[in-house]
C-alpha cells in the first residue's frame, strides 16, 4: 500500500488512486498500420526500474497526475503535472 | 510427572491470590492469573500436548513464545472455535476451554501413529513419487481428511474486529530494552512515538528480571506521551513504512464473554521512520528424538521459571552452544531444578557452571528415552559414552535475530560465523536495527546504540552506523550427531528431518527455496523460526557450502497467523459490499416490491401479489405495461451534465452516433467504446441548450463512463473547454410506459406540452409539476410509449405517490427489473454486458449502418478497421425462436452444427417467455447471424439439445409504431 502525493490534495493512501498505466504514450492517429494499431492498444515495455505512469486520484479530487515510479523498491521519484515532460530521475 | 509449579514467590507474572478454571482436553485444572495455557499444562506436568502433523508423534511445550511449533491447540466451541491457537501465547481465562489437534481418539492414545510405522515411505515429498497407482483420486480424500491440524469453525463469527489507520513519526517495534531506549529517546526529540509490544509486560527478556532500568525506562516512556499497544504484534512492512499490526484486545477463549466483543483490532501504521527490536530466536541443537516431551528451549525453561513460576522439569540436562546454557543453569539451580549435567559441545569450556554441575566436554547426544516424555538420555563426551538420567532436555544453540521486519522491507542480511547466525547487513530503506535483532546483546553497546537512533530518526537525520554483533557469544555450526540412530528433526511442526535436508540435497533441490518446498521445512504456522536456520546449515553441510552461500529463503508477510477476522475488520455482512438505496425506497418497500441485488444498488425485481411467484409477477407486470400502463423507478441510470463550447464536438469524439447535430430538446441514442473498438456502453444523449448536453448512460457504468470523460479531457483534449459533471444521484427517474402512460400524466397535471403530439419520441423538455423542476425525456426501453420523468431526487416519494392515487382508474402497475428484462427482449433491445461482451464490435449489434455515415474520428474507430472487424462471420445479434414454440432457451446454450465436442457457433444471451405473444423469445449471438435468418439451429446445453429457428428482431411490434403514441 503506496502512499501518494496527490499535486493538490497531498499524501494519500494507494487505496484512493487508480493507476492509469504507462504514460507519455503518442496516440497514432487513423492512418496508422494495423501493427503500429495493435502495438499502441496492447503492448507496453515493463522496466526494471524507473516507471513514468498515470495516475488518478479517484477517490478524491479526480485529478490525473504523473508520477515516476521505481519499480522494484515503489520508491516514488518524481510527481508531476500530466501534460509536462517526464524530468530526469535518478 | 516432570513440570511442577515452584513455590512463591517466583513467577512475575503470575497472580497466586486469583485462580482461574480451565479444561484441557475435558480435564478440569486451575491456573494463576497470568498464566499461560502452556504454562499452566506444565505446572500441572502435563507433558503430551499434541501429536505431530505428519508422524503423530507426541509433543509437548517446546518454547515460551511466537516461536512455538508444537503446542496447538483449538480454543473454544461452536463460533467462538479458534483452531491451531499457540498455548506459549494464549493466557488462560476463567473458563477457557481447550483440545489438542490432530490426535484421535486422544491425544494421549492417537491412531494416527500408526503412521509412524510408515515413516519410511513417507519422507518428503512423498506424494510426488507415491499415492498415484491406479489414480491419485483414491487416496486424495483420505489424505485430505489427515492433512491439517486444528479444526476451523463453521458458524458465523459473532465477535467485532477493528481498524485503526494512524501515522507515526517513529514507530518502534518490540519493547525489550533496546526497544524503550529507542522509543524514549525519539520522544525526547519531540517525535510523534509508536511502542509496540507483542507481550502485556514491557521489557522483553528482561520482563521478568524486575530489573529497575527497564522500569525507569517505561516509566519515561508513558511519562514523555509514547504511544505504547501492547498485546500487539507488528506482522508485516508494506510499501513506504506502512506496518500493520494486530492488537489482541479481549481474551481468547474465556466463556464469560459476551457474543459482539471487540477481539482483535488491526492497525495500519503509516511511519516515517521504523525501528526494529524484535530481539532474537534460540536456536536448537539437533540430535535423535530431540522432539520428545520435555525437549525445549533452554531460554524458554528460564522464562516460565522466572515469568511463571513452573519449571520444566526436576533434572534437566542443558546442551551448551552458546553461553546462554550457564546462565540458564544457573537461575534453574536457583530455583530448585537440579541440572543432571551442562554438555558443552563446543572445544574449549567457556562458562562457569553453578557448584555441583558437572560439565561433559565435546558432549552430544547420541539417544534418548522415553518416547512419551523423555526419561534419560546417552552423551557420547571425549571418546566415552554417559547415561544420565533427566526429564527434561534443554537446548541452547545459540541464536537466530529476528529479521522479518528488516527483511520485508528489503534490507540484506549476512552471515557473523563466531556466531552463527544472520544479521542485519546495514540498514533497509526506512527500517533500522537495534538490539538483538541486529546482532547487539551486549546490554550497554546495545541501549547507546538504541538510544543514537531513536535519537536521530526524530530530527529526520541519518541513524548512527549499525554495530558489528557483539555479545552473543561463540556457537558452533553444529549439524547433525553422527553416527547415531533416530530422527533428528530441524521442523518439528511439518515433521522434517536431517535425512529429508539430505533428501533434497541428493535429489538437487539445493536452492533454499526449493528445500522449503520440497521438505516443507518452514511452511508451518511457525514459519521456521526455529527450524530455518539449522535447515539451510544442514543443506550447506550437504552440499559443501557455507550458510551465506546457501542464504535464507524470501521473507514475507505476516510474521504471525493473523486471523481473517482481524483482516476484515467491519467489512462483513452488510457493510461487506454496502448496497446503494433507490430515493424513494421505503416507498417502494410499502407497495409490495421485492428488493434483490442489481450491481451496486437495491432495487425491486418485482411486486408480487399475496401467493405469487417472482416469474409471474413479471410476466403480469410485462403485460400490464404493454396492455395499459407500467411505473419503474429507473433512478439508478446514469446521469451526466456535459457543458461547455466544446462540450458538442467532445461528445462527437466519445460516441458512435453524432450528437452535435442535435437541436435543442431533441435526443438520440449513441454507442460508447472503448479504443479497442469494443461496446462498453450505451445511452441516450439530448441537448438542453446550445452549449449543454443530458447525457444518460446504462446503471452499471455511470461512474466508469465519467471518468472515462475526465480521463480524456485531461489527459488527451487539454485545451477543450468541457465540464463533465455526474448527476446520478442527483437525480430521480420515474419511468412511465405503456398506452395510457400519457394519460395517466396527464391525470397528475403533467404540461400539455408534454402530450405525445406536442413532444416527439426522443426528445427532451423542460417542465414543472406544481413547482417541482423537471426534465422529461420521451424514451423507450420497454418498446411502448415512455416518459421518464427526471426530478429532483429527494421529491421522488411524492411523485410516485401522486402518480399512484391515479393509478386504479387506468388499470396502472408497478414494475420491477424482471418484467423490464422481458418488456426489451421482446423488443430485440440489447443489453451491454449480457448480450455483449469485451469482443462485441457495434456492428454486431445493429450498428453498421451507422459506422458508414460516420465521417469524423471517434473512441475506438480505428480499431474498426481491422480485418478481424470486417470479417462476415463475426457473432452477430440476432432473435432466436423456440421451434417448439414452449420450451425457453436456456441462456449460455451452445449454437453449434453438431453435439460437442464441436466449434461453436454462438450462444443464447438472454431468453424468457413472452407474455404477450405466448411463446418464448430469446436473443443470441450468432456467426454470420445477419445472413442467416431463417435457419433452423440447434442449441446445446448440459447435455440437452434445443431447436430453435434465427429470427429478425424484434419480436413484438415489428413496425415499431407504439412508440410515437
Amino acid at each position: 500500500m503506496m502512499q501518494l502525493n496527490c499535486p493538490w490534495c497531498g499524501a494519500r493512501d494507494e487505496s484512493e488512486f487508480q493507476c492509469g498505466g504507462t504514460s507519455h504514450i503518442a496516440r497514432p492517429d487513423l492512418s496508422a498500420s494495423d501493427a503500429a494499431w495493435g502495438e499502441y492498444l496492447f503492448f507496453r515495455d515493463n522496466p526494471k526500474g524507473v516507471h513514468y505512469e498515470r495516475w488518478r486520484h479517484a477517490f478524491g479530487c479526480g485529478q490525473w497526475f504523473n508520477v515516476a515510479r521505481h519499480t522494484v523498491t515503489h520508491a516514488v521519484l518524481a510527481v508531476y503535472p500530466i501534460s509536462a515532460a517526464p524530468p530526469k530521475v535518478g | 510427572m516432570a513440570g511442577h509449579r515452584l513455590s512463591a514467590p517466583a513467577g512475575a507474572f503470575i497472580e497466586r491470590a486469583r485462580t482461574l478454571p480451565f479444561t484441557f482436553n475435558g480435564t478440569a485444572l486451575e491456573a494463576f492469573a497470568g498464566d499461560t495455557l502452556a504454562s499452566a499444562l506444565l505446572a500441572h506436568g502435563v507433558r503430551i500436548v499434541g501429536r505431530s502433523f505428519k508422524l503423530h508423534r507426541p509433543r509437548g511445550v517446546w518454547s515460551c513464545g511466537a516461536e512455538e511449533p508444537s503446542a496447538l491447540v483449538d480454543v473454544g466451541g461452536g463460533a467462538r472455535r479458534t483452531p491451531n491457537v499457540r498455548a506459549t501465547l494464549l493466557p488462560v481465562a476463567a473458563g477457557l476451554s481447550a483440545v489438542s489437534v490432530n490426535c484421535w481418539p486422544s491425544v494421549n492414545f492417537d491412531l494416527g501413529a500408526l503412521t509412524g510405522a510408515f515413516a519410511g515411505v513417507l519422507p518428503a515429498g512423498f506424494y510426488y513419487k507415491t499415492f498415484k497407482w491406479p489414480n491419485w483420486r483414491l487416496f486424495e480424500p483420505a489424505i485430505r481428511r489427515m492433512a491439517g491440524l486444528g479444526t476451523a469453525p463453521r458458524e458465523r463469527d459473532a465477535d467485532r474486529y477493528e481498524e485503526v489507520a494512524t501515522a507515526a513519526d517513529v514507530l518502534v517495534v518490540g519493547a525489550g530494552i533496546a526497544g524503550l531506549a529507542a522509543a524514549v529517546a525519539a520522544a525526547r526529540g519531540g517525535a510523534r512515538t509508536f511502542l509496540l509490544s507483542a507481550g502485556t509486560h514491557l521489557g522483553g527478556g528482561l520482563a521478568w528480571q524486575a530489573d529497575a532500568q527497564v522500569h525507569a525506562l517505561e516509566a519515561s516512556a508513558v511519562q514523555l506521551g509514547v504511544r505504547i499497544l501492547r498485546r500487539t504484534v507488528a506482522f508485516g512492512v508494506y510499501d513506504h513504512n506502512l506496518v500493520c499490526a494486530c492488537e489482541s484486545v479481549s481474551e481468547e477463549g474465556g466463556a464469560a464473554l459476551p457474543a459482539g466483543v471487540l477481539r482483535e483490532r488491526l492497525w495500519r501504521i503509516r511511519a516515517r521512520a521504523v525501528i526494529a527490536a524484535t530481539g532474537a530466536f534460540e536456536r536448537p541443537v539437533l540430535f535423535p528424538d530431540n522432539d520428545r516431551p520435555g525437549v525445549m528451549l533452554a531460554g524458554a525453561a528460564l522464562k516460565y521459571a522466572g515469568a511463571y513460576g513452573v519449571a520444566c522439569g526436576r533434572r534437566a540436562v542443558i546442551l551448551a552452544n552458546s553461553d546462554s546454557a550457564y546462565l540458564v543453569a544457573r537461575h534453574l539451580t536457583r530455583a530448585g531444578v537440579k541440572i543432571t549435567a551442562l554438555l558443552e559441545s563446543r572445544a574449549g569450556a567457556r562458562g562457569e557452571a553453578p557448584p555441583g554441575v558437572p560439565v561433559l566436554a565435546a558432549a552430544t547426544i547420541t539417544r534418548v528415552a522415553g518416547a512419551r516424555g523423555v526419561r534419560g538420555c546417552t552423551v557420547a563426551t571425549a571418546g566415552r559414552r554417559v547415561q544420565l538420567e533427566c526429564d527434561c532436555i534443554l537446548s541452547a544453540g545459540g541464536y537466530a535475530p529476528a529479521v522479518h521486519l528488516h527483511s520485508q522491507a528489503g534490507g540484506k542480511l549476512r552471515w557473523v560465523p563466531e556466531s552463527a547466525m544472520f544479521v542485519p547487513d546495514g540498514a533497509a530503506a526506512g527500517l533500522t536495527s537495534v538490539g538483538a535483532c541486529a546482532g547487539v546483546f551486549a546490554r550497554e553497546a546495545a541501549l547507546a546504540h538504541a538510544e543514537g537512533v531513536g535519537r536521530a530518526l526524530a530530527h529526520a537525520e541519518p541513524p548512527p552506523a549499525a554495530l558489528t554483533p557483539v555479545g552473543a557469544g561463540s556457537s558452533a555450526l553444529h549439524g547433525v550427531v553422527r553416527g547415531a540412530r533416530g530422527k533428528q528433526f530441524v521442523d518439528l511442526q511439518n515433521d522434517v528431518c536431517a535425512t529429508d535436508v539430505a533428501l533434497a540435497a541428493r535429489e538437487n533441490f539445493r536452492s533454499v527455496e526449493h528445500l522449503k518446498r520440497y521438505t516443507t521445512t518452514g511452511m508451518g504456522t511457525d514459519q521456521g523460526k526455529t527450524s530455518n536456520v539449522n535447515a539451510l546449515i544442514l543443506m550447506g553441510e550437504y552440499t559443501q557450502r557455507g550458510p551465506a552461500e546457501v542464504g535464507t529463503t524470501r521473507f514475507r508477510p505476516p510474521f504471525i497467523p493473523v486471523t481473517l477476522g482481524a483482516i476484515a475488520g467491519r467489512r462483513t455482512g452488510a457493510l461487506y459490499r454496502p448496497l446503494r438505496r433507490l430515493p424513494a425506497h421505503e416507498w417502494h418497500a410499502a407497495h409490495g416490491a421485492l428488493f434483490e441485488t442489481f450491481g451496486d444498488w437495491s432495487r425491486p425485481a418485482a411486486y408480487p401479489l399475496p401467493g405469487e411467484s417472482v416469474e409471474a409477477a413479471a410476466r403480469r407486470e410485462a403485460l400490464g405495461v404493454r396492455q395499459r400502463a407500467g411505473l419503474l423507478d429507473g433512478s439508478p441510470l446514469g446521469k451526466l451534465e456535459v457543458y461547455g463550447p466544446d462540450a458538442a464536438r467532445f461528445l462527437d469524439l466519445m460516441y458512435v452516433g453524432t450528437l452535435s447535430t442535435l437541436a435543442i430538446g431533441q435526443a438520440r441514442y449513441g454507442l460508447l467504446l472503448n479504443e479497442n473498438g469494443t461496446v462498453v456502453d450505451d445511452g441516450v444523449v439530448a441537448r438542453l441548450g446550445p452549449e449543454h448536453f443530458w447525457v444518460n448512460t446504462t446503471t452499471a457504468a455511470a461512474e466508469r463512463t465519467a471518468a472515462a470523460f475526465e480521463e480524456w479531457l485531461q489527459c488527451e483534449y487539454t485545451d477543450f473547454k468541457v465540464l463533465v459533471t455526474p448527476v446520478t444521484s442527483r437525480w430521480a427517474n420515474v419511468t412511465v410506459a405503456g398506452p395510457r402512460a400519457w394519460a395517466w400524466l396527464a391525470a397528475v397535471g403533467f404540461d400539455a406540452a408534454l402530450a405525445p403530439g406536442a413532444m416527439p419520441h426522443m426528445s427532451l423538455r423542460e417542465s414543472t409539476l406544481e413547482g417541482v423542476p423537471l426534465r422529461v425525456l420521451r424514451a423507450s426501453f420497454s418498446g411502448e410509449l415512455g416518459y421518464e420523468v427526471n426530478l429532483p431526487a429527494m421529491h421522488a416519494p411524492w411523485l410516485l405517490a401522486r402518480l399512484w392515487a391515479r393509478a386504479g382508474e387506468l388499470g396502472a402497475t408497478l414494475y420491477g427489473i424482471e418484467a423490464l428484462q422481458i418488456l426489451r427482449v421482446e423488443k430485440g433491445y440489447l443489453h451491454i454486458g449480457t448480450d455483449t461482451d469485451g469482443t462485441t464490435l457495434p456492428q454486431d449489434v445493429g450498428f453498421a449502418r451507422a459506422l458508414e455515415r460516420k465521417s469524423a474520428a471517434f473512441v475506438g474507430r480505428r480499431s474498426l478497421l481491422r480485418p478481424a472487424a470486417r470479417d462476415p462471420q463475426r457473432l452477430q445479434l440476432v432473435g432466436l425462436a423456440s421451434l417448439d414454440a414452449r420450451t425457453v432457451l436456456p441462456v449460455g446454450g451452445h449454437i453449434a452444427p453438431a453435439p460437442p465436442p464441436t466449434l461453436t457457433h454462438g450462444h443464447v444471451t438472454s431468453s424468457c417467455l413472452s407474455p404477450e405473444l405466448g411463446v418464448p423469445v430469446a436473443l443470441a449471438m450468432l456467426r454470420g447471424g445477419a445472413t442467416r435468418i431463417g435457419e433452423v439451429v440447434s442449441v446445446y446445453h448440459r447435455g440437452q439439445c434445443f431447436a430453435a429457428q434465427v429470427v429478425k428482431l424484434p419480436f413484438v411490434d415489428p413496425a415499431g409504431v407504439r412508440v410515437h403514441g
